[in-house]
């Protein structure tokens, strides 16, 4: 087995999934195009550079179906020699196009891949694409179905978090972000997005709200708590699952949860041989990857098995990693991971995260992995973890050894 | 005679009328069926027939299908049932489908005959499943009549197309209470929601239905759904407004339902997996979906218990050859809380009453309680002034107990005391005539006991009532060793006559609902003291189907008497009392003062109106442990220690008939309803399984978990309850 490498990574600005956020005008095959076409040039990749571009979508409906990774090959400046492949495991979708074409790397299928991933939700909704297990009886009883900000709430109760525990995690994300903006440490890695005339549309996140303190969080009422207590009741199925909880303690609402936002990212994987060939330095080693199922009604539990599972193929143990990204989906799912493994906050997500910045769904996971090399560097540290919480029960996890 | 007859009137319209030779009220059974499918192809094909009315010559439309009908086809294909069942459903399609289409084109749609149906009186089942493929429904304006789909309730789904048919009327979301809940809806409120087009005076109702069918253009006879660009209402599946629709569907049945009644789901699913493809595809899905359902051992538990056993016990399976009985003046002693009761349900059908108490303002204050009563009816338009009067007309609420003159039973409700009651039998016998059958409602003193202070023990009985009396369904009567046959054929036709479901058992300690209740409560109680979390006791009951939690439960029935209860019989066992750890959580509640919902505290905190407002916190402090076992082991322990007193008191005699064990643990206590009662429930789980469970429990908790003999006979035999014992009682 060979290696894989981290040669770029790079990601667009994240816009407010909104009618009103700068990125609603652009659409996803254009914000995937400019990330490659961006890859390209920053890189050299002339030619049929790449074996592949594996493209994370997690509502691959209308301009985001058809094989949305193809599309975007040929709107970009990519040699069509490159083929495309859109993958979905939702919030995760992102970090398993990476792990994906790390493992193909590793196995000897092709020298280099471009992953990463795109969400345009204030575009292509949340939801709008259908999902069986929402919405088919025989597997929404069967895997006991609630949405995520139920299971968040789930979390919450199980583990022991309350609303401040919550809050207080969501205003130090705020902070953290900010700080980051401020000292410049995505410069690196972001690119603006600019229209067809070379003018600026977005080049900075636009979801933050740097002035958030306890008091403004304090205000907002819970979000969950109608569809779980009253219509149509998804506490009562929660509690079939966890029926030694007396009641679901409602603690998330947009304030703690992750923001809904436009963004794409992209990770330019390869080979020993194929940074030698093309004058690349490698960034990081892919060291190992994970993915796991776990519970679907809880849902949101997953970077801990997927954490326990990289350990394992990496041979690491938690004491061995320096520095964490774990996607801010909720809250809650962030506490419950410190909890789990002792993680001091002031190694975890240094940065902020999708609480203060926003979470695309298909391109968060590429997003973090992105997010934890800059910082690994910027601290100069040796390990890195990125763990992300998926819909339907599921986990994924990467872990980054620098070179 | 048969059961469906064809006339051709004059004006054309050939009126095909159900009327089954013999019964009260119109039941299908698969010739009939066969008959009525006969009747329409050929009026269909008669060229002197321009149109179809389907009726019924008695009062009421239809009560359903003949539930012995699926029990029997289910049993006579035997190993492989499958086919067979989905065939017959898929016969029972191609029958409506060809009422339905009638005749038309089926690329224009035109050259069809009208049908319609006119509906007398209530309607339900395949009734209105036959109904709801008709062009046009109109129904009689009466009082009683209803219409509805209330397969649901003993375990089925419509699956004569009434899932398909009524969901792609209305909508997913609007179909939720006929289908789901199964109400039954009075012609006003069926109107609106369209299970009937038209509602018109009783006397109106043929030439109504008929000169729809005269006048009935092409356009009128096409179903929504054979017409080209059919949506959904409310939103398909996948549809942005269905999509939320059918999210909240399932986890508003997954949560109502505890997901223990497999016929919910496959409705749902039926309705789900029919919205994405065409009618006659969707019928298929249903057929397939029901055919599951038909083989599935809940569906069999429930209607066997629910419905053919039930039906059994009301009807005198257990009664003694003894003349008519019927009561017509009952005497009720005391007029608390059970007495009042006893009076209401007694006076509400017909019989005459005597409400007896120390002073004339208690027994008014009983009598109040049937006004009452009748006040809600009246404001929910089910009862009217006139019926009101009647029934208060009825009690007479008196002090003096000359007044028992004349009644041939007599009720005693008083004070659970041995010198009150034998006092109050004696006087009252005194009164009564020779003839009159003495009933006691006691819920805990042996009937033979109390039998001594009668003169006629053999016409002494024990007639035990639940609480509220007006809305259990259920009567335990209760026989002492003198008691006689025609006491016991006595106490049957009078509970007949109150329309409840009666179960007959022979005298001991609880008889048989408390003695089953009773280790229920008090394994709540055991695990609170081994410190469980306390939601996890009461969620493992409601997620086995259980109205209450054992502590809500124990709150409800009030921890005092639970104290009282043990008091009494750590004095009858002495050294043998084996509930040292119940009474160590019971007695500590009870020094706390938290003596139930009526104390506003008990295991559940309350607030000021008396709402539950949770768990009291105080138990987890007192008692509150690490870490809490498997939900199975809790299910297997709350479950265990009532089927194994159930087979107990079979063993013992106590009960002499499986069927009242399992119809009376329903509508006694709510036991797991989906399971068919506690015998059911063995039959289900296996003996030999049962075994299993019932060794590691007692292993670990305790010899009340000991297997009793008659189970592991079974289990050695391989047969079950109802393999030994069902056949010879049924054919009884």
């Amino acid at each position: 087995m060979g290696d894989a490498y981290i040669y770029d990574a790079i990601r667009s600005p994240r816009g407010k999934g909104r009618s009103d956020g700068s990125l609603h005008e652009v659409t996803p095959v254009k914000l995937s195009a400019d990330l490659l076409n961006a890859m390209k040039r920053r890189n050299g990749l002339e030619g049929h550079a790449v074996e592949d571009v594996v493209w994370g979508n997690a509502t691959q409906v209308k301009e985001q179906g058809g094989c949305l990774a193809r599309t975007a090959v040929l709107a970009s400046d990519l040699d069509e020699r490159v083929p495309g492949l859109s993958i979905n495991r939702f919030c995760a979708s992102g970090m398993e196009a990476v792990n994906l074409a790390a493992n193909q790397v590793k196995g000897g299928a092709g020298d280099a891949y471009i992953a990463g991933g795109v969400e345009c939700m204030s575009r292509v909704p949340m939801g709008s694409d259908g999902a069986a297990i929402a919405v088919d009886p025989s597997v929404a009883m069967k895997a006991y179905f609630v949405p995520q900000g139920i299971s968040a709430d789930i979390i919450a109760t199980e583990y022991g978090f309350s609303r401040d525990d919550a809050d207080a995690y969501a205003v130090e994300s705020q902070q953290r972000a900010a700080r980051a903006w401020d000292e410049g440490r995505f410069e690196n890695s972001i690119v603006p997005v600019s229209d067809q005339n070379g003018m600026t549309i977005l080049d900075r996140d636009e979801h933050m709200r740097p002035d958030t303190d306890m008091q403004a969080l304090g205000a907002l009422s819970p979000a969950f708590k109608d569809q779980g207590e009253v219509m149509p009741g998804f506490d009562a199925v929660a509690l079939m699952k966890y029926p030694h909880l007396e009641r679901i303690c409602h603690v998330h609402h947009a304030g703690n949860s992750s923001g809904i936002v436009d963004g794409a990212a992209a990770v330019l994987v390869g080979s020993k041989e194929f940074g030698e060939a093309n004058d690349l330095v490698p960034r990081a080693r892919i060291r190992a990857t994970a993915k796991i199922g776990t519970d679907p009604t809880i849902m949101l539990t997953g970077p801990v098995p997927a954490t326990e599972r990289v350990l394992a193929d990496g041979g690491m143990t938690i004491g061995d990693i320096d520095l964490f990204e774990v996607n801010e989906a909720f809250s809650s799912v962030v506490l419950r991971f410190m909890q789990a493994f002792g993680v001091d906050h002031g190694v975890l997500n240094v940065n902020g995260g999708a609480i203060a910045m926003g979470h695309p769904l298909g391109a968060s996971g590429a997003i973090i992995i992105g997010t934890l090399l800059d910082e690994m560097e910027r601290q100069n540290k040796e390990t890195g973890l990125a763990a992300i919480c998926v819909a339907s029960g599921m986990g994924a996890a990467t872990i980054l050894e620098r070179v | 005679m048969t059961d469906f007859s064809c006339e051709i009137h004059d004006d054309g319209v050939a009126v095909i009328t159900w009327d089954v030779p013999g019964k009260s009220m119109n039941v299908l059974t698969r010739e009939a069926f066969a008959a009525l499918d006969g009747q329409v192809d050929q009026a269909l094909a008669d060229d002197a027939v321009k149109g179809i009315v389907i009726t019924s010559g008695k009062e009421s439309f239809a009560g359903g299908m003949d539930l012995n009908v699926l029990a029997s086809i289910r049993d006579a294909a035997g190993e492989d049932p499958a086919p067979k069942l989905f065939e017959f459903v898929m016969e029972g399609h191609r029958i409506l489908r060809n009422i339905e289409r009638a005749g038309m084109d089926p690329k224009t749609n035109k050259g069809g005959k009208p049908v319609a149906c006119a509906i007398p009186g209530l309607c339900a089942g395949i009734g209105t499943e036959i109904a709801l493929a008709c062009h046009r429904r109109f129904m009689a304006d009466t009082p009683k009549g209803r219409i509805g789909l209330p397969e649901i309730r003993v375990g089925l789904f419509p699956g004569a197309g009434g899932t398909t048919r009524y969901s792609r009327m209305v909508g997913a979301m609007a179909a939720a209470p006929v289908l789901l809940e199964g109400k039954l809806l009075e012609p006003r409120k069926a109107k609106p929601a369209q299970l009937v087009d038209e509602v018109v005076a009783a006397d109106e109702l043929l030439a109504r239905a008929k000169d729809w069918v005269l006048n009935a253009t092409d356009a009128d006879l096409v179903k929504p759904w054979d017409q080209k660009g059919f949506k959904l209402p409310g939103g398909a599946p996948y549809h942005p407004q269905g999509f939320m629709t059918f999210v909240g569907a399932s986890a508003m049945i997954n949560g109502k339902t505890k997901g223990v009644y497999p016929a919910a789901k496959a409705l749902l699913s039926a309705v789900y997996e029919g919205a994405l493809v065409p009618f006659d595809t969707a019928l298929r899905i249903e057929a397939r979906h029901f055919t599951n359902i038909l083989l599935n051992p809940t569906s069999s538990a429930m209607i066997r218990s629910l419905f053919i056993s039930k039906e059994a016990l009301e009807k005198g399976a257990r009664r003694p050859d003894a003349s008519d009985q019927k009561v017509r003046k009952v005497g009720v002693l005391g007029a608390g809380m059970m007495g009042a009761g006893i009076a209401y349900v007694s006076a509400r059908v017909g019989v005459d009453v005597v409400l007896v108490d120390r002073d004339q303002a208690s027994a008014e204050g009983g009598k109040a309680h049937s006004e009452e009563i009748l006040d809600k009816g009246i404001a929910r338009r089910r009862v009217t002034e006139e019926e009101k009067a009647e029934v208060l007309g009825r009690i007479l609420a008196t002090a003096d107990l000359e007044d028992l003159e004349g009644c041939d039973l007599i009720v005693e409700a008083v004070f659970e005391d041995p010198g009150v009651k034998a006092d109050i039998t004696k006087s009252a016998e005194k009164i009564a005539g020779d003839d009159c059958i003495f009933a006691t409602n006691t819920s805990t003193l042996p009937i033979t006991e109390l039998a001594q202070a009668s003169v006629r023990p053999e016409q002494f009985i024990g007639i035990h009532f639940f609480s509220p009396v007006d809305r259990m369904l259920l009567v335990e009567i209760i026989k002492g060793a003198k008691t006689g046959d025609r006491a016991v054929a006595k106490a049957l036709d009078y509970v007949r006559q109150i329309r409840k479901t009666p179960i007959v058992v022979n005298d001991a300690r609880f008889f048989y609902a408390n003695r089953c209740i009773i280790p229920y409560i008090n394994e709540g109680l055991r695990m609170v003291g081994e410190g469980m979390e306390p939601a996890l006791v009461e969620n493992a009951a409601k997620l086995l189907g259980f109205p209450l939690g054992p502590l809500q439960l124990v709150d409800e029935t009030s921890i005092d008497l639970g104290v009282k209860i043990a008091r009494a019989t750590r004095a009858a066992m002495g050294d043998a009392y084996p509930d040292e750890a119940v009474d160590a959580v019971l007695f500590w509640m009870a020094d706390q003062g938290r003596l139930g919902r009526k104390a506003g505290a008990g295991f559940y905190a309350y607030d000021a109106s008396g709402k539950r407002t949770g768990l009291w916190e105080g138990l987890r402090e007192r008692f509150g442990g690490e870490g809490n076992p498997a939900l199975d082991e809790v299910q297997n322990r709350l479950m265990m220690v009532q089927a194994l007193e159930a087979v107990r008191a079979l063993e013992e005699g106590v009960l002499s008939d499986i069927r009242e064990g399992d119809v009376g643990a329903i509508l006694g206590w709510g036991f797991a309803p989906w399971s068919g009662g506690p015998f059911s429930w063995l039959d289900m789980t296996g003996a030999g399984r049962a075994m299993e469970i019932c060794a590691d429990l007692e292993a670990r908790f305790g010899t009340r978990f000991a297997q009793p003999s008659l189970l592991s006979e079974l289990a050695t035999s391989g047969e079950g309850f109802y393999g030994r014992f069902g056949s010879v009682r049924n054919a009884a």
